[in-house]
């Protein structure tokens, strides 16, 4: 299959805790920021739920990039999930790299319910690096791909 | 060793200290005696064997048998203490029910080396610590000990147990074999280096399972893997992702409690260096969070299930990378 580079538009999820984060994309809304189309919000009570198998499932599932956004380190809603995330997540973006799959696909960022503006950036920024990318192609499943 | 081991056995049987003993059975060659539970002096007199071929960590059976009645004796070697350390931290095993005693280990033999030689129709072995002398159905064969040691053992983390009831032997001192060695290089690679390298190993995985199921720190009842609806339970994978997955969530499913015994590599046989990818969180929580060996101390708390406030970030991943 021939790749179009111009064409290619990468499908982004974005697991955002449900406290600050997917409030923070609220806020980005209602303040008329934009933020590309790209990013399928996935909302979770907090960070520390996403698991390392919903990272590798998105992909999975034709997911270009992987974004896990949640409260800033100290403001979690549930005291200390987000500091479990920031080790987990350390060692599987580690792991994900070691099997040599692109580093940039992968990010974590903190968010909080007043950064609308934040995550509008974030969220532009992570879509065009994952653009220059290209498709997943390393971490996708043939059966998944769409034509 | 061997008679020193059968001999201690009978005695804390005859005295009812215990009433079985885990050890290992002679089976149908030379080189495939497996675990096995012993209860009378007969038994242990028969079958019990002992040598540079017995390298199975017996740990992960003391998660059942600790909990039947009457006491258990186990004879762990250095890196087997490291285990059941490790599932006493966990709760998984009843460490009261269990008499251990630490036997001395030395470089194990791998006998797939030995054939991989053209070596074939193994009766035995002997081994002067410099040469191997192997008996075959045609003949006598040898060759240097060195090319034989098994691979995990190449990176032996010393001779010392961590938890015993008792000694047979001398405890040894800690050693630095370089067992970071083999990630640092791949680390070095470029991404697409490292991915083909990847691909060449996992793409051999038939999913036998074998590695989760001896693997001492993979204990849960009931696996994530399997689930028929997870689309990851198939036998055979069916796609590069399958394999990908499955040895991505294994290994990290045991980080930080991964007591690098190397099991996992031992029993693949499809020789997959499958100890490389836990061996990689290993080395990236000693590095990012300070050295931890899990299994050291039966009290230790995992670096996955606690956080310093100064963590570093998850960006790290890209500053410290080498593409």
């Amino acid at each position: 299959m021939q790749v179009n580079q111009k064409e290619f538009e990468p499908v982004i999820a974005a697991f955002c805790c449900n406290w600050c984060s997917y409030a923070g994309a609220d806020l980005s809304g209602t303040n008329r920021l934009s933020y590309p189309s790209n990013v399928k919000i996935i909302r979770v009570p907090c960070s520390c739920r996403v698991n390392p198998m919903f990272i590798l499932r998105a992909f999975q599932r034709g997911a270009d990039g992987v974004i896990i956004c949640g409260c800033h380190p100290g403001d979690c809603h549930y005291t200390s999930g987000n500091y479990f995330t920031r080790r987990r997540m350390t060692l599987l973006f580690s792991m994900l790299d070691y099997l040599g799959i692109e580093r940039d696909r992968t990010r974590v960022e903190w968010v909080s319910a007043a950064e609308g503006a934040k995550f509008a950036a974030t969220m532009n920024d992570f879509t065009e690096t994952v653009r220059k990318l290209g498709p997943n192609r390393r971490l996708e499943d043939l059966r998944c791909r769409k034509q | 060793m061997q008679e020193a081991m059968i001999k201690r056995a009978k005695e804390l049987l005859a005295e009812g200290i215990v009433n079985r003993v885990i050890g290992w059975k002679r089976g149908e060659f030379a080189y495939d005696s497996t675990p096995a539970i012993f209860e009378t002096p007969e038994e242990l007199e028969r079958d019990f064997v002992y040598d540079d071929l017995t390298a199975s960590n017996l740990s992960k059976y003391l998660i059942k048998e600790s909990r039947k009645a009457g006491k258990i004796l186990a004879f762990l070697k250095p890196c087997d203490t490291y285990s059941l350390n490790q599932l006493t931290c966990e709760h998984r095993v009843i460490r009261e029910n269990i008499h251990v005693i630490g036997i001395p280990c030395d470089p194990k033999i791998d006998a797939e080396k030995i054939k991989a030689k053209g070596i074939s129709g193994i009766l035995g072995i002997k081994n002067d610590g410099v040469d191997l002398t192997i008996d075959t159905i045609y003949g006598k064969e040898s060759m240097p000990v060195s090319e034989a040691i098994m691979e995990k053992c190449l990176s032996c983390k010393g001779k010392k147990h961590v938890t015993y009831d008792e000694l047979i032997g001398e405890d040894g001192e800690l050693c630095d074999s370089g067992r970071f060695d083999m990630v640092a290089e791949l680390e070095a690679m470029t991404a697409q280096e490292r991915y083909d390298f990847w691909r060449s190993q996992l793409s051999k995985c038939i999913r036998c399972n074998a590695c989760r199921n001896v693997c001492p720190a993979c204990t849960c009842e009931k696996c994530v893997f399997d689930n028929d609806a997870s689309g990851i339970a198939n036998k055979a994978a069916a796609d590069s992702f399958e394999e990908n997955m499955f040895h991505i969530i294994r290994a990290f499913h045991v980080a930080g409690r991964c007591t690098d015994c190397g099991e996992c590599s031992r029993v693949c046989p499809q020789n997959i260096p499958l100890h490389m990818l836990n061996r990689k969180f290993i080395k990236d929580i000693n590095e990012l969070y300070g050295t931890y060996q899990a299994g050291e101390k039966p009290d230790s708390v995992s670096p996955l299930t606690s956080y310093t406030l100064d963590d570093c970030e998850a960006s790290i991943v890209h500053e410290r990378g080498t593409e």
